[in-house]
């Protein structure tokens, strides 16, 4: 095996989108028979690197091989599925057809003018027993259990002659048995010559399944090692990179702001807190010139927590209090009132409403405040966009542009000031530099700071490191339980294990 | 309630040399005006020269008004309709609402018996204006009911309660017309206000009102936010799914209201009344640049969406087009008129 050709080699790959550079001439080889870990923290470029292995996106540059040859022409599907394939997160399989139609979809006979289904089960039968995968062919796709789906997915892939397969997150929807069988799977179709490139947040697994791992950070292959011969530690090192604490002017404690006042009445303050299956009852308490962080990954609950806190979801026990005031639970406009803003995780799913004007959009939870009776007056509307709009740096054409014109960081500065226009106590930011570039993540941070020493609190509940800097507290989430507590100038590489669910803390 | 809305401070950021604000000349915020609502303009004044070329009649200020006077009926639905959809629902059931309101009305107000409709004599005569419109907002709230709380599909809900209000219609009128039309729907529907039927002057009204709604109510704002996305909307504190529902009650009253009108303007309901009007309606809110996913559009677009339908009908019975071909070229009008906004506004109608 060892003087056979790799099974993907990639030398040298740059792809921009636009001025965002998302991998900066980056390579990757993975070995016949070899499960390869892809990690790095979000943004560093995993997701691209697919994209241009399964020709969906053309590199700018840079050469792609598979099995010694050169990648098919972009855009010559078939010739890309013979050599890899994706399993993606989201199921790729439609829920109302049967195993065997999911596996030969549109090639159900090559000849044949009519579809023979006694045939088509036996030959998915065939299939399904050549990889051992013990999947009745005539279930319906959506009553397969997730790790069954994606053998599915691989049986298919490795059915038009792919040999090499990606695996993105393939765990995180499983439960630990679901991921022993997914793994005991994917070691036998090694054996058979099969090559895997696992992209995981999660660093355990990837020391149980990988024989190999790359790292990539901001864009930029990072390392390439043997699993074997690198400790966890300097994985997460690798994957963060060098501190650059204090770099920035809103670091907390910086700027000279006053540090929170451990005797001041807390302005946010739940207790017992809970929303069944999402996160266990939590008691936090943030006082007035703090921005409190909630650290943790999207299975973490965090998020949860955040929609709570901003009524978007109904709590299932304890009380939100703001001010020493109790808040109505699963009521937005009530929290609104309370002085809670909120910056949603998803700009596009519930931050902002993209056929309107930017003017629209910062003023959607002030309409009662301008103008009389219940009216929204134009001119008001409109000077209060130009405010924001200065003051926030948003580039726009004028208040009257949709904000589907803008670009992602723009849009989130319209998100954040819909969120201050309520001047709120407590200010709740789910993500709020999710998809934003570096300049408008500094400005975009710097408000968040800037509303808490003025005396409010502020959450902030993301992944980041670069979001959680700011803060002066940081509770990392794994599993809907807060595992560790850190205080400001916290050391990236145990934060980062704390959220990962790995490390002696857990 | 007008609690002063302090601009943000602006200091703390670091916000580099900044240029003068785009939309502070007046040529700027004409650029960003979305001239697509006013794309049916040109439509309707080439209509008016097609028409003048065709006949000599078209032009005559009686022809003009009952082009406008046939229009207020399904005006007043569409306004409705563009309404619903704007907040990114449908109501099918408005056809019938229009039928089925005035009816129940008459029903409960004429006597038991000396007419030729026995009704159950229940109420005054007065209330039957009120009766009307009290049950077109029911039926909008039950809608809203379906939708909102049993979280059904609203297509088909609607469509149900087409049919179900459709036959008890022609059930309470045994498929009969009503012709003892109180004095107050005739007053309504016949009476002439400055020149012009007095329906024409309410639709514009209403049109003006809702428009006007639209564009400076805090509520009536919120139905763009609904029907553009309903999760943001919900994440800025407005209530989504009460606002919609007060929607889906007005517009059950605005197709109740229409019912008056058209009762009072032909004097008789008809057992079919308002049969197969709802193709029309979302014809001519599409046309007028109404999305069907809702968030998108104005009351002014749908308004000329109904005038051009409305206009090319006047048109071809002027130029002589005989009546068995009504129904084929009503059809292929619509499609030809949305192709033609399809392309004149440059959206896409999806």
């Amino acid at each position: 095996m060892d003087q056979a050709p790799p099974a993907v080699q990639a030398e040298g790959v740059v792809k921009r989108f636009g001025p965002t550079v998302a991998l900066d001439g980056v390579r990757l080889t993975v070995q016949p028979g070899e499960s390869h870990a892809l990690v790095g923290r979000n943004g560093a470029g995993k997701s691209t690197l697919v994209s241009v292995l399964t020709g969906l996106h053309k590199a700018d540059a840079g050469t792609v091989a598979f099995g010694g040859e050169p990648a098919p022409a972009f855009g010559d599907t078939a010739a890309w599925q013979s050599r890899i394939a994706c399993v993606y997160q989201k199921s790729m399989v439609v829920p109302d057809l049967t195993v065997a139609e999911n596996l030969f979809l549109n090639r159900f006979d090559d000849n044949a003018r009519w579809i023979s289904w006694g045939r088509l089960r036996r030959r998915a039968e065939r299939l399904l027993a050549d990889y051992g995968v013990q999947v009745d062919p005539s279930t319906r796709a959506r009553d397969l259990a997730v790790e069954q789906r994606q053998f599915v997915e691989i049986a298919r892939a490795l059915s038009f002659g792919a040999r090499l397969i990606v695996l993105d997150e393939p765990t995180a929807q499983l439960d630990a048995r679901g991921i022993g069988r997914l793994f005991g799977k994917l070691r036998e179709l090694q054996a058979q010559g099969v090559a895997f490139l696992f992209i995981s947040h999660h660093l355990q697994e990837v020391y149980e399944l990988c024989t190999a791992v790359t790292v990539y950070r901001d864009a930029r292959h990072v390392l390439t090692a043997p699993v074997a011969d690198i400790a966890k530690a300097e994985l997460v090192a690798a994957m963060t990179g060098e501190q650059s604490a204090g770099a920035t002017a809103w670091h907390a404690g910086g700027d000279g702001a006053a540090a929170p006042d451990e005797s001041a009445e807390p302005v946010l303050r739940t207790e017992g807190l809970t929303v069944q299956g999402q996160f266990e009852p939590l008691d936090l308490e943030v006082r007035p010139g703090e921005v409190l962080g909630l650290a943790g990954s999207a299975a973490s609950g965090n998020t949860a927590l955040g929609e709570t806190l901003a009524g978007m979801r109904k709590a299932g026990g304890g009380t939100v209090r703001v001010h020493g005031r109790a808040v109505r639970s699963g009521s937005v406009p009530h929290a609104l009132d309370a002085g809670i803003g909120y910056i949603p995780e998803d700009r596009h799913d519930q931050g902002l409403v993209l056929e309107r004007s930017v003017a629209e959009n910062a003023t959607l939870t002030v309409t009662d405040q301008l103008g009389p009776w219940g009216t929204v007056l134009p001119s008001r509307t409109r000077e209060f966009a130009r405010s924001v709009i200065a003051s926030l740096d948003i580039k726009t054409q004028g208040p009257e542009q949709p904000v589907s014109g803008l670009s992602g960081g723009n849009q989130q500065k319209v998100v954040v000031a819909r969120a201050l226009a309520r001047e709120p106590s407590v200010l709740v930011a789910v993500r709020p530099t999710a998809g934003v570039d570096i300049k408008s993540k500094d400005s975009l941070l710097g408000v968040v700071r800037r509303v808490a020493d003025e005396g409010n609190a502020a959450v902030i509940i993301s992944d980041e490191l670069d979001d959680l800097r700011v803060c002066d507290r940081v509770l990392a989430l794994f599993h809907g339980r807060v595992v560790a507590t850190f205080a400001s100038g916290w050391n990236d590489g145990e934060l980062v294990a704390a959220m990962e669910g790995v490390g002696e803390r857990e | 309630m007008t609690g002063t809305v302090r601009p943000l401070a602006a200091d703390g950021i670091d916000s580099g040399p900044k240029g003068s604000p785009a939309g502070e000349r007046p040529l700027d915020r004409l650029k960003l005006i979305r001239w697509s609502d006013f794309s049916l303009v040109p439509v309707i004044l080439v209509l008016m020269l097609i028409g003048f070329i065709v006949s000599p009649v078209f032009l005559t200020s009686e022809n003009l008004i009952s082009v406008v006077q046939q229009s207020s009926e399904l005006s007043l639905l569409v306004l409705g309709q563009a309404l619903i959809l704007i907040c990114g629902r449908m109501d099918l059931s408005l056809e019938s609402t229009i039928g089925i309101a005035p009816v129940v009305a008459m029903w409960l107000v004429l006597p038991s018996e000396g007419g030729r409709f026995a009704g159950l004599g229940l109420l005054p005569t007065w209330s039957a204006i009120p009766l009307c419109l009290l049950v077109g907002l029911a039926i909008g709230a039950v809608n809203g009911f379906l939708m909102l709380k049993l979280r059904v599909n609203g297509f088909i809900a609607t469509l149900g309660m087409l049919t179900m209000l459709r036959g008890l219609h022609i059930g309470i009128t045994e498929g009969k017309s009503i012709t003892d039309v109180p004095e107050s729907f005739r007053y309504l529907g016949k009476s002439e206000w400055l020149g012009a039927p007095a329906a024409v002057w309410i639709c514009l009204a209403l049109f003006a009102v809702g428009g006007a709604a639209l564009a400076w109510l805090r509520h009536g704002r919120s139905l763009y936010a609904i029907g553009g996305n309903p999760e943001a909307a919900r994440a800025a504190g407005i209530r989504v799914d009460r606002v919609t529902w007060i929607v889906l009650a007005i517009g059950g009253l605005l197709a109740a209201f229409a019912g008056i009108l058209y009762t009072g303007h032909y004097g008789s309901v008809a057992a079919t009344q308002g049969n197969g009007w709802i193709f029309q309606v979302f014809a001519a809110a599409v046309i007028g640049g109404i999305s069907l996913k809702g968030g998108r559009g104005t009351l002014f677009g749908a308004l000329t969406g109904v005038l051009t339908l409305q206009l090319v009908v006047n048109v071809m019975t002027l130029g002589g087009v005989p009546a068995l071909w009504n129904q084929f070229l009503n059809g292929a009008i619509i499609i030809v008129a949305l192709v033609i906004s399809r392309f004149a506004s440059g959206e896409k109608q999806d």
